[in-house]
């Protein structure tokens, strides 16, 4: 069909079979899962800037006291409801201006403020640095959703690898347990604990944390009965290691990846519940400031001095957007398949 | 089916049973006697208004007279707005919340289906993008905060909608709207999943490799497939529109059950808490028992009895 | 004969998070009108993307980047996607490998029958639900004007492909491009599929593309073999010649690695060492050549091009070079050549 290529007699010699094993093991380089994790999490761009945007919000949490300008509770109140100012930069909206009877009017001149007082983001209706709130309330916040994810984690994973594991009887006890606390409206447990406990930060982390496991257990209970199955946890069994072993050995690492992606989504579940909370003022009690308080009280002034509520909000909603995206970017970073 | 569907009923009432002791008796472990916000009361006058209201008989009866109360559909008696009976207070305000609580579910659920419908056939793409960005919006940004903003800007400033009224239908669109984002937001991106989990299946490319269109495989296979599971989100759906309307209700003052749960919550209004802790449980299991059967319904699989082979 | 599909020098590229594969690296073939050709070649080794690319039903981060794919002379590669429509279920039509997952769970099987009528042809729906009820009972599922209103889950894993063959069917096609149509069903399963293909063809004399990687299924249905590695063909010929008088190694190791009624319990199946090269990189040389016992020097360095054996039997082996050392065969392949020459001389005398 072709014709014969003119090629050297001495090219038709036979290979040993060695040479043959060699040229075989030529091939890509494998990488381990987590490497592949890591790898596929920072090639997704959102991913990444959402890490590093709850990275600055968390170090800025975390070294508030050194961050903030001002004492966040601390009560000026001859400088109440200054509109924000930046320096003597001026830029609109950061100018220190603000519109009296429709004239511009300088805010810091009229209640009698030495050059050189700015607010960044203005002051609240006591002439509190709204910058300094929103950083301790940001810190409050997150504090709230990190211990009650804490605490979801804590009940959520034993309990869904008991019920997973055990099956049978147990499972059946646990799980209709777990059918009651969610037929009530998440919200309405956290509200009855909220009116029984006194209200602040434990008890808010406790009731959010009441009503957050149930999910987590049900994703671990669903995972644990998958890996139950899996033949090196029965091999486990059959040698005789004890359950305690196998669980923290075989189902944890296994479940990992569960478990990292169900608390990317709790946490701003945390945090919502927080705001609402505070929102409609059961929350974190006066003087503190979180998010919800901030947008409670800005909400009151909102009319008027709209920037008291816009930024909370943005913070907020900044929050809940990145983790929410995170969240996302980690699941498709563990399970490639989810995404394509 | 139908000894399924009683079952489900039977457990339903339980599920209730249980969760009305629990609140009977968390609310009984509260200190202090509920009529803080009334008036000072002399001792002898606070003994009459406890008798009144059952309250010197010792727990254990007050607990049976609670529950004996619930069969008959009594749910107790308001310690505030005029001693009203607590299913009476329900009764009149039920209808502003279902109002917008049905139009948010129902606007959510079709601009869900439509924007996750078309984020999972142009995947990949900006539109997909685009789309994703929404939806996790929607989901982000808390229904209370977007109250605000929208009652802001298109009833104060911009005079489009009332700012806190309710009469007319106008009235209904600023709540409908702040109330329908999470909804909406929950099923785009489920339905995303769901669609792009269809589009790469076999019976997708079985479709195509009939001489369908891609926009006939679409329509044909492709969105029946998809819309089936997005039925069993209405559950939860239903849950975030509740919880969205106690403050949502709050900031449009709007006479609802959702403003009256916040409003019994700052006046310890006990018996009301209690009550519509109890309602709305009752509604969210009914929502659900009612998602289960019209699954049941729709899935052919489901229907006809037997699971199939797989 | 008429040729109805010529495909020459394929070439498929996908375009992967790693890189480029080269998936199909110039594939030539040829089917005849009312013949059934069948490819055979591991998993892996581009059947399946060979014959997709006939519809172009590729996924898509597939593109072919070389070749034409001519149909009665049209290159199909240069038709609009409303033209391959048209094409799809109607001149060239597919059965797919796992008939438990390539049906419409929720719509009725009588529609699914039917809809490649609807879409092809002038016909109402009442016509078209009456042609595929006659249809369903040609593949043989039984009572079928009843069953026309079940859905798939009703059906065994068997009674689906057959299903699946009859919405391949329903619109007399030319080709009918089998996707390993029995590798999922149970072994009792297999042998009625084909000899239900069979039958089909003899009925409407359609043309048959046949994808396997079980040599066991090829010899009861083909007329035609080709054999494919790591996205090209090694060897092809009628079935005889390729069963019988293999050229090229790797038919070799297939053939080898097959049990036979002779093949006692203490015998060991053979197989072929190593796993097909990643096609990433294609290695400049025979692409086999590093699972191959029997390789050359010019092996690792070269291509082999295809060296005539018979009028219809081709392989692209070295070894068919006249400078090539002669070598020797497994056993189990010489008692191959010995069955055929007996074959030869006994067709001779």
């Amino acid at each position: 069909m072709e014709q014969v290529p003119k090629i050297p007699k001495e090219k038709f010699k036979l290979l040993n079979k060695q040479d043959n094993e060699a040229s075989e093991s030529l091939g890509t380089p494998s990488l381990t899962y987590l490497q592949d994790v890591r790898r596929r999490l920072f090639s997704n761009k959102v991913a990444t800037a959402c890490l590093i945007i709850l990275g600055l919000i968390v170090l800025i949490s975390i070294f508030a006291p050194a961050v903030a300008p001002h004492n966040p509770n601390a009560q000026k109140v001859e400088y109440s409801n200054l509109p924000p100012k930046l320096g003597n930069l001026n830029i609109p909206g950061f100018n220190g201006m603000q519109d009296m009877g429709g004239k511009e009017v300088d805010a810091y001149k009229q209640v009698g403020a030495p050059k050189g007082t700015y607010y960044i983001l203005g002051t609240d209706y006591l002439g509190r640095d709204l910058l300094s709130r929103i950083i301790y309330g940001t810190r409050l916040s997150l504090i709230v959703a990190v211990l009650a994810t804490l605490v979801d984690l804590l009940i959520g994973i034993p309990y869904g690898i008991v019920s997973g594991w055990k099956g049978g009887r147990v499972d059946t006890f646990l799980q209709r347990i777990v059918e009651i606390v969610s037929s009530i409206p998440n919200l309405i447990v956290v509200i009855l604990m909220m009116i029984i406990l006194k209200p602040g930060l434990t008890s808010i982390i406790i009731a959010i944390a009441l009503t957050g496991w149930v999910t987590m257990a049900r994703l671990i209970r669903a995972q644990t009965f998958q890996l139950k199955e899996q033949e090196y946890v029965l091999a486990a069994r059959t040698l005789g290691e004890s359950s305690t072993k196998i669980a923290s050995k075989h189902l944890i690492p296994n479940l990992s990846s569960t478990i990292i992606i169900q608390t990317m989504f709790t946490i701003p579940n945390a945090i919502f519940f927080e705001a609402f909370l505070s929102f409609i003022g059961i929350g974190i009690p006066a003087p503190n400031a979180s998010l919800g308080t901030l947008l409670s009280d800005g909400q009151k002034a909102f009319r008027f001095l709209p920037y008291q509520m816009w930024a909370p909000a943005i913070i907020l909603s900044l929050i809940m957007i990145a983790t929410n995206l995170l969240g996302d970017g980690l699941r498709d970073a563990f399970d490639p398949q989810s995404s394509d | 089916m139908t000894k399924y569907i009683l079952r489900r009923i039977l457990y339903l009432f339980l599920t209730l049973f249980i969760i009305a002791s629990i609140t009977f008796f968390l609310m009984k472990l509260l200190p202090g006697t509920p009529f803080t916000n009334q008036n000072r009361l002399s001792p002898e006058q606070l003994k009459i208004v406890k008798a009144q209201y059952g309250l010197d008989q010792p727990v254990f009866i007050q607990y049976i007279r609670y529950i004996g109360g619930l069969f008959q559909g009594n749910l107790g008696t308001s310690f505030q707005f005029n001693n009203e009976p607590v299913t009476q207070l329900i009764g009149q305000r039920l209808a502003p919340s279902m109002q917008i609580g049905a139009q948010a579910m129902i606007v959510g659920t079709i601009f869900g289906i439509l924007l996750g419908a078309i984020a999972a056939i142009r995947k990949n793409t900006w539109v997909d993008t685009l789309a994703t960005f929404i939806s996790i919006l929607g989901l982000s940004i808390p229904s209370f905060v977007l109250a605000v903003l929208l009652q802001f800007y298109l009833a104060f400033k911009w005079h489009i909608y009332p700012v806190a009224l309710w009469d007319n239908f106008q009235s209904s669109v600023l709540p409908t709207l702040a109330l329908a984002a999470l909804p909406l937001g929950n099923v785009a991106r489920f339905m995303r999943t769901e669609m792009v989990d269809v589009m790469s299946s076999d019976y997708i490319e079985l479709a195509k490799s009939k001489g369908n269109s891609n926009w006939q495989v679409v329509t044909k296979h492709a969105l029946r497939n998809s819309l089936i599971p997005v039925v069993t989100i209405i559950g939860p759906m239903a849950v975030s529109v509740m919880t969205g309307s106690m403050v949502v209700e709050n900031i449009f003052s709007i006479p609802g059950i959702g403003e009256q749960f916040v409003k019994s919550i700052t006046t310890n209004d006990y018996p009301t808490i209690m009550g519509l802790t109890i309602f709305y449980s009752f509604l969210l299991i009914l929502v659900i028992l009612i998602v289960d059967i019209l699954y049941g319904l729709i899935d052919p699989r489901i229907r006809l009895g037997n699971g199939g082979k797989e | 004969m008429e040729r109805i599909l010529d495909v020459k020098n394929l070439h498929v590229d996908f375009k992967t998070y790693n890189g480029t594969v080269h998936a199909i690296r110039g594939v030539d073939f040829h089917l005849n009108d009312g013949e059934t050709l069948a490819i055979v070649g591991e998993s892996g080794s581009g059947k399946s993307v060979t014959v997709r690319s006939v519809l172009r039903l590729l996924a898509k981060n597939a593109s072919i980047s070389q070749g034409e794919v001519l149909y009665h002379g049209e290159d199909l590669l240069k038709k609009s996607e409303k033209e391959m429509d048209n094409l799809r279920g109607n001149k060239i039509s597919m059965i797919f490998q796992d008939p438990m997952t390539s049906l419409d769970p929720t719509m009725t099987i009588g529609k699914q029958v039917a809809e490649p009528l609807l879409i092809h042809n002038k016909v109402s729906k009442a016509d078209a639900l009456k042609r595929a009820e006659e249809v369903l009972r040609l593949v043989g599922i039984p009572n079928p004007k009843a069953r026309m209103k079940d859905y798939p889950h009703q059906f065994s894993g068997g009674q689906r492909q057959r299903i699946v063959i009859a919405i391949a069917i329903v619109d007399y096609p030319e080709i009918l491009i089998a996707d390993e149509p029995t590798t999922a069903l149970d072994v009792t399963v297999q042998a009625q599929i084909i000899d239900l293909l069979r039958e089909l063809q003899q009925k409407i004399g359609t043309s048959i593309i046949f994808i396997t990687h079980d040599l066991g299924v090829v010899a009861g249905i083909a007329d035609r073999v080709a054999v494919m590695y790591a996205g090209k063909f090694v060897e092809y010929g009628s079935v005889d010649e390729v069963f019988y008088d293999p050229q090229h190694p790797y038919t070799w190791g297939l053939l080898d690695s097959m049990p036979t009624l002779n093949t006692s319990e203490q015998d060991r199946l053979n197989s072929i060492p190593g796993t097909p090269p990643n096609l990433l990189n294609p290695p400049t040389g025979d692409a086999f050549a590093p699972r191959n016992a029997y390789a050359l020097q010019i092996d690792t360095e070269q291509q082999p091009p295809f060296f005539k054996v018979t009028k219809t039997h081709y392989a692209a082996t070295w070894l068919l070079h006249p400078d090539a050392p002669k070598v020797t065969p497994p056993v189990s392949i010489q008692q191959r050549f010995k069955k055929y020459q007996a074959w030869l001389e006994g067709d001779v005398k």
